[in-house]
């Protein structure tokens, strides 16, 4: 479904990612793992178009995204949670999932969509006239997740969904991932929490300093001494 | 030519030059012209004091119209020496530039903010010289009594007819503006204010006494626009609340320095020159018939430079001329 | 004392009605600044334009009124999407005091743009409107229909921002830029849309104002100024703090103004600001975070 090849990346004279070929098959959940600074928020960016591939290809469903403007890549199936959730702390639940819906092909389907996320997430239905900001962080999660729904994606990015929640929200989280991988969403999640992504995903990549440096199925990477040693404190 | 030549030499040569001018047997009308550019360009340097370290202030009008109104009334209404009235007005000056400044840099107000809090300052003291029309006379503008019916100048009344000691006048005083200029560049605070324009909270933390040096910096410059229209409103002989406060003179002010370069020492007094031209330029070619062409055009000019030239016509001209002069830097590696 | 009390009332009623000019300016402004973030110094001088518009297609061109008023406020939306399509958004990326002074710039070439097209002689749209008697005070009608035609104004702006799709992108722009596009929306088409938002604002208070008072190139600065204050003493970029700090100004102006000459109620007002800035500098309301 998504292919990247030889995506190179940066910001100003900084290069952030170097020659990343990697791809997410439909119906895959796949895992791109590694430290801070590695690049893993540049490359959910760059498939998102907010950054422009300095070189390489990218294509979804075989059609190319390099030159896609970045607020069209929504309507090629490809929704992006952002690190930090980034919810429009000033609006309401509902019209943050009302802006997942903004483009009129997601908006002719908004009553239905609107009820399936809140079929997920009853709490949202609960909170849906709070302004966004005042949710927990779990809470604010789901919700960022629901908002990305309403666009009815194919593809969803998922960037860092743990960050920055304690251990039994992450746990929830995943959880919910878990559920969208059952309802047949491909999902590509950028994560520090190798544990738990490993668990989900089927296949990941190992990112380090804005190179691929390993690859392979999760069971691979779980039992690779670099990963155990290096990552898992093994 | 050597560097001593052309970096020593030339400015001297440019100031005997200048102090020359009125010898050089032009008429009243350019001698006229040569006062206003020096006269302005030294108002819109202690405006550009202020302007080129981020603190873009709309208001600066308030300190001309204390500065003109504050000799011409002492000087009609109590018989007080614009001598006496300067120091007065002056005082007033450093008040109104405290009261404003104390507060806006203690709780960091700054940009927009700023902008539109001078503006303010500006229209109050407009409003109150239109107000107190009994005094001041209100829009219809105000004349010092004249000290010159019997005689060709007074030095009590700070009145002179001949337009040659104008000249010189009006030249010193533009120099000294260059001089405070280079001393406030060359101070410790120079640096420590460009820190704060780029990122207050981190200058403050490394013990920078960011509201003191605001402040030095703001009364600086309040008080040489200030002693600017105690010199146009003798100059002049005329005053009028929309030529010397208001929001329209302090803009044309703003616009003065940035169309000239604010950031450069002679570029606020090259935005005077250009502005003073434009308008010439503009008189004889059309006529004086045509109303608000000048405005047009001068609107328009500002868009343009904004966009396309902020370091000003005197500061871009720099920047080209480092330019040529600086070697191909060899490509960069890896 | 009856007199004295009806008279004062009176003022405090004009002000009321002031108030509701003043909030329409303010809005528009606001809306502006709370959206993308830039302060357009010749909203008075787009308002001009629109007044004098009012006057060409009505006194000079004949069309009805609501023709005219119509023809207005679509001309300045339009100016207002121009303004940020040429001028301000090549500045966008510049330090935001430049997007303040571009537009000072405008405020110079509109000005002139209007002295050239339509001299300096004072116009007048010619259109009487009564003077309503309420118990014993005198109201003008054009003052009430300018209160009551901001205030559906204001409505409309804010049930088209709490209720469409499009209002709700232009809340979320204010509070996250970067990430808009994500839900597929294209930022600058927000703001050409916000700017022809706030352009239109401007020509429905040149509609209003041009009932009351006569046209002239440079009648934008004395209005002008005054609609920033109100918008720094709500707290700029707060619409609500706007609204209400508007009516309070229009009071000391209104009743400032009765207790001493005229223009003495301006004074006051204005030094009402500056005493609110020492103790407040973000605005009663506080500025949008």
């Amino acid at each position: 479904m998504l292919r990247l090849q030889g995506v190179s990346a940066g910001y100003g004279s900084f290069q952030a990612l170097f020659d990343i070929s990697l791809e997410v098959k439909a119906g895959e959940a796949v895992a791109v793992i590694g430290p801070n600074g590695a690049g893993k928020t540049t490359l959910l960016r760059v498939i998102s178009r907010l950054i422009e591939p300095r070189a390489g290809e990218m294509t979804m469903e075989g059609k190319r995204l390099n030159a896609v403007p970045a607020h069209e890549v929504i309507g090629h199936g490809i929704a992006h949670v952002p690190e930090n959730r980034r919810l429009f702390p000033r609006l309401s639940v509902e019209d943050n999932l009302r802006m997942g819906a903004f483009t009129p092909a997601a908006r002719a389907r908004f009553d239905e969509r609107l009820a399936a996320v809140y079929r997920h997430f009853p709490r949202m239905q609960e909170r849906r006239r709070q302004p966004a900001g005042t949710l927990s962080g779990g809470e604010q999660q789901m919700c960022a997740i629901g908002r990305a729904l309403m666009s009815g994606p194919k593809l969803l990015l998922l960037d860092e969904p743990s960050a920055g929640l304690a251990p039994v929200v992450v746990q929830a989280t995943f959880e919910v991932i878990r559920q969208m991988r059952a309802e047949g969403y491909t999902v590509l999640i950028v994560e520090q929490n190798i544990r738990q992504v490993l668990k989900v995903a089927e296949r990941a990549y190992l990112l380090e300093t804005g190179r691929i440096k390993l690859h392979g199925s999760s069971a691979e990477l779980l039992a690779s001494e670099a990963i155990r040693k290096a990552y898992l404190g093994l | 030519m050597t560097p001593w030549v052309s970096r020593v030499g030339l400015p001297w040569v440019g100031l005997a030059a200048l102090a020359l001018v009125p010898l050089s047997g032009m008429g009243n009308y350019p001698l006229h012209l040569a006062i206003m550019c020096l006269l302005w360009g030294f108002v819109y340097t202690g405006w550009a004091l202020m302007g080129r370290l981020g603190m873009v202030s709309l208001g600066h009008g308030a300190f001309l119209g204390i500065g003109a109104y504050g000799v011409v009334m002492g000087w009609n209404h109590f018989g007080l020496s614009p001598w006496l009235g300067l120091p007065i007005a002056l005082a007033l000056t450093a008040l109104v530039a405290f009261l404003i400044g104390w507060p806006c840099f203690r709780f960091r107000i700054v940009g927009h903010y700023f902008a539109l809090v001078t503006l303010a300052l500006s229209e109050v003291v407009r409003m109150i010289i239109v107000a107190l029309r009994d005094q001041t006379g209100g829009s219809l503008g105000a004349t010092p009594n004249t000290a010159l019916a019997e005689q060709a100048w007074s030095l009590g009344a700070l009145q002179f007819s001949s337009k040659v000691v104008w000249f010189y006048i009006v030249l010193t005083m533009w120099l000294a503006g260059l001089w405070v200029w280079t001393r406030v560049d060359r101070s410790m605070a120079r640096l420590a204010l460009e820190a704060i324009a780029h990122e207050e909270e981190a200058a403050a933390s490394v013990g920078i006494h960011v509201t003191r040096l605001k402040l030095r910096v703001t009364l600086i410059s309040a008080l040489m626009t200030c002693v600017g229209g105690v010199l146009y409103a003798q100059y002049q002989l005329y005053v009028n609340p929309e030529t010397v406060s208001g929001i329209g003179i302090s803009l044309q002010m703003v616009f003065g320095a940035i169309a000239g370069g604010m950031y450069v020492r002679l570029g606020p007094t090259v935005g005077a020159v250009f502005t003073l031209l434009l308008a010439e330029v503009l008189r004889l070619a059309l006529g004086h018939d045509i109303h608000g062409l000048d405005t047009t055009i001068y609107g328009l000019l500002l868009v343009l430079f904004i966009i396309f030239m902020p370091k000003g016509i005197l500061g871009a001209a720099i920047e080209g001329w480092q330019r040529a002069r600086r070697p191909v830097a060899a490509p960069a590696t890896g | 004392m009856d007199i004295f009390d009806v008279f004062l009332l009176e003022a405090v009623v004009n002000g009321v009605l002031l108030g509701g000019i003043l909030a329409l300016l303010a809005l528009g402004l606001n809306l502006i600044f709370g959206v993308i973030d830039v302060v357009w110094i010749c909203y008075a001088e787009l308002i001009m334009i629109g007044m004098y518009a009012v006057y060409y297609l009505h006194v000079v061109y004949g069309w009805p009124l609501w023709l005219a008023f119509a023809g207005g406020v679509a001309l300045v939306s339009i100016l207002g999407a121009a303004l940020h399509q040429y001028v301000i958004r090549p500045v966008l990326a510049a330090e935001p005091i430049n997007q303040l002074l571009v537009t000072g710039g405008v405020l110079f070439l509109l000005q002139g743009v209007a002295t050239l097209a339509f001299g300096v002689e004072f116009k007048n749209l010619g259109v009487r409107l009564p003077t309503l008697e309420v118990g014993e005070m005198f109201v003008s009608f054009a003052r009430l229909i300018a209160f009551l035609a901001a205030l559906a104004g204001m409505i409309g702006v804010y049930l088209f921002l709490k209720r469409s799709y499009l209002g709700t992108a232009i809340r979320a722009i204010s509070q996250d830029r970067e990430i808009m596009p994500l839900m597929g929306v294209n930022p600058n088409r927000i703001f050409l849309i916000t700017s022809a938002l706030g352009g239109g604002l401007a020509g429905l208070a040149a509609c209003l104002l041009v009932l009351q008072y006569d046209i002239h190139p440079a009648i934008g600065l004395s209005f002008g100024p005054i609609a920033f204050l109100v918008c720094v003493l709500g707290g700029l970029g707060n619409m609500i703090g706007g609204f209400i700090a508007a009516f309070i100004f229009a009071q000391f102006i209104s009743v400032g103004g009765y207790f001493f000459h005229l223009e003495w109620g301006y004074v006051i007002a204005f030094l009402f600001f500056i005493a609110v800035m020492f103790w407040k500098p973000r605005g009663l309301f506080g500025a949008k975070s």
